[in-house]
């Protein structure tokens, strides 16, 4: 067992963008061990930074995923280059086969981890409200996913990688999952893209009737009105205003978070905005780790108050 | 259809969380619990399935005593039955030993469909379905959006990331772990609290399904979060407050 093994996954158009945060983690990785560093690339999609070695993981049962196929492959993949440390990037499709792919070797996956220092994996708990360090029991495999924009892209080290042709022996009796092509939904209605300023509402809001109370404050601002995810499961604003991992990603100038707590889910599809502004009543709610501004307080007497001071300066 | 539920008790959503003296878990003592959340949408899944199809639907539970409540909320909406392994100390179970405990305790019952949430809202594993899954030997699929039957299998809608979904075939009995926002809860009726009083809820431990404790990977510590930003905390009452911020919407975002 020596070495990092970083499995990358390859989207609609190429390698997904977190392939490559997952491939820095693991260069840094390998400089502070010292042992090799390679990657495992599934269908044709390039990849260049300077890795010991690069597996193309080629077999027609892989064109399209499935958590049964992936799983063989890369149980072989790791039988073959015995890694210590195997990567992934804390994808939708990662979460689908890695916990699976680590149980066969008696491992537990450390998922969606934000850091490793010396030894220590680090991963929030309570939806980011607490943060944790793991210990795995030394001389075990260890299985990592990184949470995405834990590591960053710009700091991958180009290069070149020899590559080698991986393909698993595989009997399509294992492949029990019949995937059809993905589709996405009807046309958005909403761009929220397009918005300067985006005045977003969370379960802080507590019932549909309340809604009106952050309309009003969009309207004041001249903002498109968006929202965290349970907002629109309970049907109280259309999926389509949703912003976040399963919703939109947005960078407006400015980013209104009223009511919501600021899970990593919501936060990877706003914390690209110019500035941020968080109302929350709790003081250690996480969307104060990434907001500019902040006022905590009561959303239903702050909101108002600020409805008033926006009218009052827009004279 | 025979339907298992795996529906963990979680610390209620606006809790003001506290480090224990251990410096390992949360201080427990003055908190209230409640169903994680996409159990809860798991669960409604589980019985809008058999009020389609027929069949049975089984709470699983594991937790200490206090999960009861949250047992008795879930046949108070209408499941049939439910498992309690009641363990005081799951914090010496790993992701992958509490997979084994629950996977045997739903073996016993030879389901034809396991639905578990996609992921707890304290630990945030997303992954105990998916160990279940590959334990039990079951097929699965995870971030479910929808579950029909499609002759002797099922076909389900996955949800991907930007907005993409795929739908997938597979057979029987298998596992989904289930996204919230797949369907719509319902609240348990007076008549369904007054019958749950009844339904039977087996009780047992770790201990007794052979089950001993183990990690593969330990806690070290929690701890709060680092300040990744320098956040201005705009004070005082909420009309000075809000002056404040149009001030700085106006002359540095200037957006208005
Ligand atoms: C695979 C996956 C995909 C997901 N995709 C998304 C996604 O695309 N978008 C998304 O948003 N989420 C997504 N989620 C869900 C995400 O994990 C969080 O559960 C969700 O973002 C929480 O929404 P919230 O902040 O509105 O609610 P909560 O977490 O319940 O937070 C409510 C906040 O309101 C505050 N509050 C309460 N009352 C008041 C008051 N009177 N005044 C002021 N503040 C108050 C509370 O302090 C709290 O911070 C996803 C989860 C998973 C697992
Ligand atoms: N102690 C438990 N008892 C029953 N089900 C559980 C328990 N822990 C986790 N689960 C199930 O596994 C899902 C994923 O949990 P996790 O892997 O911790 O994110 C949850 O949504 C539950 O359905």
């Amino acid at each position: 067992m020596n070495g990092i093994l970083v499995v990358t996954e390859t989207g609609l158009n190429g390698l997904h963008k977190m392939s490559l945060e997952t491939v820095a983690a693991g260069q840094q990785l390998s400089r502070e061990l010292g042992q090799p560093v390679s990657a495992a690339v599934f269908l044709t999609a390039p990849l260049s930074a300077k890795l010991d070695r690069v597996y193309r993981v080629q077999h027609d049962l892989l064109s399209a995923y499935t958590a049964d196929g992936y799983t063989a492959a890369l149980e072989a993949l790791i039988h073959q280059a015995d890694p210590a440390v195997v990567l992934f990037p804390h994808t939708y499709q990662v979460r689908d086969f890695a916990p699976k792919l680590a149980t066969r070797f008696g491992q537990v996956l450390i998922s969606d981890i934000i850091g490793v220092h010396e030894g220590k994996w680090r991963r929030q708990l309570f939806q980011g409200k607490l943060n944790a360090d793991f210990l795995p029991q030394p001389g075990t495999r260890v299985f990592a996913s990184i949470q995405a924009g834990a590591f960053r892209a710009d700091q991958l080290e180009a290069g070149a990688a020899p590559e080698e042709i991986f393909s698993p022996a595989l009997d399509p009796s294992l492949l029990r999952q019949k995937p059809e092509p993905p589709f996405r939904e009807s046309a958005r209605a909403v761009d929220l893209s397009a918005a300067d300023v985006i005045v977003s509402v969370g379960r802080g809001i507590k019932e549909q009737d309340n809604i009106p109370v952050v309309e009003e404050l969009a309207k004041a601002l001249g903002a498109e009105l968006a929202a965290s995810r349970p907002i629109c499961d309970n049907g109280w604003l259309p999926m389509e205003r949703q912003v976040g991992s399963s919703g939109q990603t947005v960078a407006p100038k400015v980013y209104v978070a009223v009511g919501i707590s600021g899970a990593i889910q919501h936060l990877v599809g706003m914390k690209g905005s110019k500035t941020i502004v968080a109302i929350n009543k709790d003081p250690n709610a996480p969307i104060f780790e990434v907001a500019d501004y902040g006022i905590i307080g009561d959303l239903f007497e702050v909101v108002p108050a600020l409805v008033d001071e926006v009218k009052k300066a827009r004279g | 259809m025979k339907i298992i539920v795996a529906l963990k008790q979680v610390p209620a959503r606006d809790s003001q969380l506290k480090v224990a003296p251990s410096g390992k878990w949360i201080d427990e003592s003055d908190l209230t619990f409640e169903i994680n959340e996409p159990d809860a949408y798991a669960l409604e899944e589980a019985l809008q399935l058999k009020e389609k199809h027929g069949g049975e639907v089984i709470v699983l539970c594991a937790g200490p005593e206090r999960a009861a409540s949250s047992i008795r909320e879930a046949l108070a909406k209408g499941a049939d039955r439910a498992i309690h392994i009641e363990e005081d100390d799951l914090g010496a179970y790993d992701t992958l030993a509490l997979a084994r405990v629950l996977a045997k305790a739903a073996e016993t019952e030879k389901p034809d469909l396991v639905l578990t949430g996609l992921q707890s809202d304290d630990l945030g594993s997303g992954q105990t379905g998916v160990v279940m899954a590959e334990l039990m030997g079951l097929p699965h699929a995870t971030i479910i959006m929808q579950v029909e039957l499609a002759g002797a299998g099922l076909r389900v809608k996955r949800e991907l990331e930007d907005g993409w979904f795929q739908f997938a075939g597979m057979p029987l009995p298998a596992l989904l772990t289930i996204q919230s926002g797949i369907n719509k809860l319902r609240y348990a009726t007076l008549m369904g609290i007054k019958k749950a009083k009844s339904k039977e809820i087996r009780r047992l431990t770790a201990a007794d399904l052979g089950v001993p404790p183990r990690s593969t990977v330990t806690v070290a510590g929690i701890f709060a979060p680092p300040r990744m930003k320098q956040t201005q905390i705009l004070d005082g009452s909420p009309r000075e407050a809000a002056a404040k911020l149009v001030e700085k919407l106006k002359f540095e975002a200037r957006v208005i």
